[in-house]
């Protein structure tokens, strides 16, 4: 019935014919303003996903400059934190090993003194032999001339000056002595000597190493006050990888939080019972995860209080008194947490033994109890090992949730950038997409009306040979206007 | 002073916890038919067996009774056993150990009955399980399911199973259904029919060990 109202002659192919012509005549006479329609709508897609894009870059460029700020600010702090406590330890350094400086030095100038005194001692001359020895020596070189007398007197003279030698060598010999002695006593003075030094040597190099590494944490945070780039992408590169390892660190946490939870969340039925529910959930998982969340609370707080992550300022800003009370009273709530699931842990396998219990007895089988409680005590004794020790191990999570949450504000920064940047990159490819989407559609429409335009264009070459309309370059300008539209 | 404080605290702390806390029952009800009528008797056994299991496999605040079907059994006398378990675990093991010792004190004394009044101990069964207000209520029928009603007891009457699965179990063959089978299926149908039109859902399990899902939900 509908294909009928089509049909303007018998033939359908005739008809088809007309519709055709009369749809290329409409469509000729409508070219100009239908060549404007499809550009302005064109053009105003291209425009606005042109501006939306604008918009997204200069959005972007505002975010990649936030993310630089709480980079370069996380940077500061964290070199301010490393430099103020390399300055602590130096100061301790200074404080332990300088203060023993004065008592040094005097060790030092005592066993100097001692050494030089020994050292004078040990230059005192060996004894002359007597003056007498020369002259007596001169006699004795007085030939005897066969005189028996004389010969006796030069044998009594030569045996004193003998004797007069030995005693000489035999004091010289004691004086040597005494003077190694001297040199020997001196020297466990140098060992000490040499000992001090070494000691002093080592906290000196000590502080040298100290200041070498302070010297490289100053660079990087001049760097950061500088606001350099090689800064910002050693920082971004390290918040990515803070980030991920943290993850992982919280992921084994999440981990020991379940095997905790399910240690706890059997037993507990004993005391708040199993069959009440608080949105969907039995009350006894409900307490046992509040009992674990509290037990990561104390940890992190205990953390807080002593100054090794810094997620609360609040608690960092307190004076040490009452910081260290918190920190006892935090570590006291924490234990007692630990000692009840040590407890519940010990109830769970007296529950689970009654369990099984009565299980046998309701299958008729009560061999199976007795053949398994030889070994039971050993997963008792870790069951409440693990219930004691796991709330001590959570603790510790708030090392890497701080790192995390630190650098999770970068990750996101990036990842924002990242999708603001593919946003952008879309609309500028839709937009462009549109424009020559429009060209190509004008292009089409013209191609459907190949046959009036390639008469109009005859008729027009016709007119401008013979003149009327002008020259035949002003005729061809005019044609291409109107084919642009 | 101190006291009153601490009044306040405890009973603002019961209405924040009474305010959070889920009304919905999550609790679980077994209302157990036992056929004990003609020959039936000898199924027992595995009667003990069947409670033995659901026993094991009920929790905490779970509801379950064991009714014996005989003449007349829209009466509470009927009832064999009956036990809502304690929210503690460990006392719900002691009731769990002394429901087995009544079932098996009643197994061994157990009577053959002249009749079999299903339908009056699944009344009985809808009236008890409705005043407990179970969560997921279960009728288990442990029966041949040939039902035989002495004169002038009405049982004609309709049956609004809505929220309950009745379960027909360990549903034995008769030396008639040997001969003609079709007097089983039909047998069968017929109870479903009256289930499903009293809005409960129907099921039968004769191999024992398809009982594990029913608990598991």
């Amino acid at each position: 019935m509908s294909s009928e109202l089509f049909m303007i002659v018998p033939s359908a192919f005739f008809s088809g014919v007309i519709w055709f012509l009369a749809l290329v005549v409409s469509l000729y006479l409508a070219r100009t303003p239908a060549h404007y329609s499809i550009r302005a709508l064109s053009r105003v897609i291209h425009n606005a996903m042109r501006l939306s894009a604008h918009s997204i870059m200069h959005a972007e460029t505002q975010l990649k400059q936030r993310n630089k700020e709480v980079l370069l600010a996380q940077g500061r702090e964290a070199s301010e934190r490393i430099i103020e406590r390399e300055f602590d330890r130096i100061e301790a350094t200074v404080r332990r090993d300088l203060a023993e400086y004065p008592a040094i030095h005097r060790m030092l100038t005592e066993e100097i003194d001692r050494i030089d005194d020994d050292y004078k001692d040990s230059t005192e001359a060996p004894p002359n032999p007597p003056g007498w020895v020369k002259a007596v020596e001169a006699v004795a070189k007085i030939p005897s001339k066969g005189d028996p007398m004389v010969a006796n007197i030069l044998e009594d003279i030569h045996g004193s000056l003998q004797k007069a030698n030995d005693k000489t060598l035999v004091e010289y010999r004691k004086a040597n002595q005494v003077r190694h002695n001297y040199l020997k006593n001196m020297m466990p003075h140098w060992r000490k000597v040499l000992n001090l030094l070494t000691h002093v040597e080592k906290n000196v190099s000590s502080l040298f190493t100290r200041s070498t590494s302070i010297d490289r944490h100053m660079d990087e945070y001049e760097g950061i006050l500088k606001r350099t780039d090689r800064s910002e992408q050693m920082l971004s590169s390290s918040s990515m990888t803070q980030f991920f390892i943290s993850g992982i660190v919280l992921a084994i946490a999440v981990g020991g939080a379940i095997i905790n939870f399910h240690l706890i969340a059997r037993p507990l039925s004993e005391m708040v019972g199993g069959t009440s529910h608080i949105a969907g959930f039995q009350i006894n998982t409900v307490s046992a995860l509040v009992i674990i969340l509290l037990e990561i609370a104390m940890g992190l707080f205990f953390m807080e209080t002593m100054r090794i992550t810094r997620l609360f300022p609040i608690i960092g800003a307190l004076n040490d008194k009452i910081r260290i009370r918190l920190a006892v009273v935090f570590i006291t709530i924490l234990t007692f947490l630990a000692c009840i699931e040590a407890s519940l842990a010990f109830m769970r396998e007296l529950l689970m033994e009654e369990d099984a219990a009565t299980r046998a007895i309701l299958r008729g089988d009560s061999a199976s109890i007795v053949a398994q409680s030889s070994y039971l005590w050993i997963t008792t004794a870790a069951q409440m090992g693990m219930g004691f020790i796991l709330p001590f191990a959570l603790m510790f999570v708030a090392i890497p949730l701080e790192s995390f949450i630190h650098s999770m504000r970068t990750v996101l920064g990036v990842a924002a950038v990242s999708c603001l940047r593919l946003l952008e990159w879309l609309l500028r490819l839709g937009g462009d997409i549109v424009k020559f989407t429009g060209n190509a559609l004008i292009q089409f429409y013209d191609f459907i009306i190949f046959a009036p335009l390639w008469i109009e264009t005859m008729i027009k070459h016709r007119q401008d040979q013979h003149g009327p309309l002008g020259s035949p370059e002003q005729s061809h300008a005019h044609t291409d206007t109107n084919i642009r539209g | 002073m101190l006291k009153s404080f601490a009044h306040i605290a405890l009973l603002s702390g019961s209405l924040f916890l009474s305010g959070c806390s889920d009304q919905a029952s999550y609790s679980k009800g077994v209302y157990m038919l036992v056929d004990t009528s003609g020959t039936y008797t000898t199924e027992l056994t595995q009667a003990q067996r069947i409670i033995n299991f659901t026993l094991a496999k009920l929790n905490p605040g779970d509801t379950f009774v064991v009714a014996r079907v005989d003449t007349g059994s829209f009466s509470e006398k009927d009832i064999v056993q009956k036990q809502t378990f304690e929210d503690r675990p460990s006392m719900a093991n002691q009731q769990k150990r002394l429901f087995r010792e009544g079932i098996n004190e009643f197994i061994e004394d157990v009577k053959p009955s002249a009749y079999t009044d299903i339908t009056g101990g699944m009344l009985q069964a809808i009236e008890y399980m409705n005043e407990a207000k179970s969560g997921i209520k279960t009728i288990l029928i442990f029966s041949d399911l040939k039902e035989e009603i002495q004169a002038g007891y009405n049982r004609d009457i309709p049956i609004n199973l809505e929220g309950y699965r009745v379960i027909a179990i360990n549903v034995t063959k008769l030396r008639s259904d040997n001969i003609d089978p079709v007097e089983y299926l039909d047998r069968l149908d017929s109870w479903r029919n009256k289930v499903e039109s009293g809005g409960g859902q129907w099921q039968v399990i004769n191999d024992l060990e398809r009982l594990e899902p029913i608990f598991s939900s």
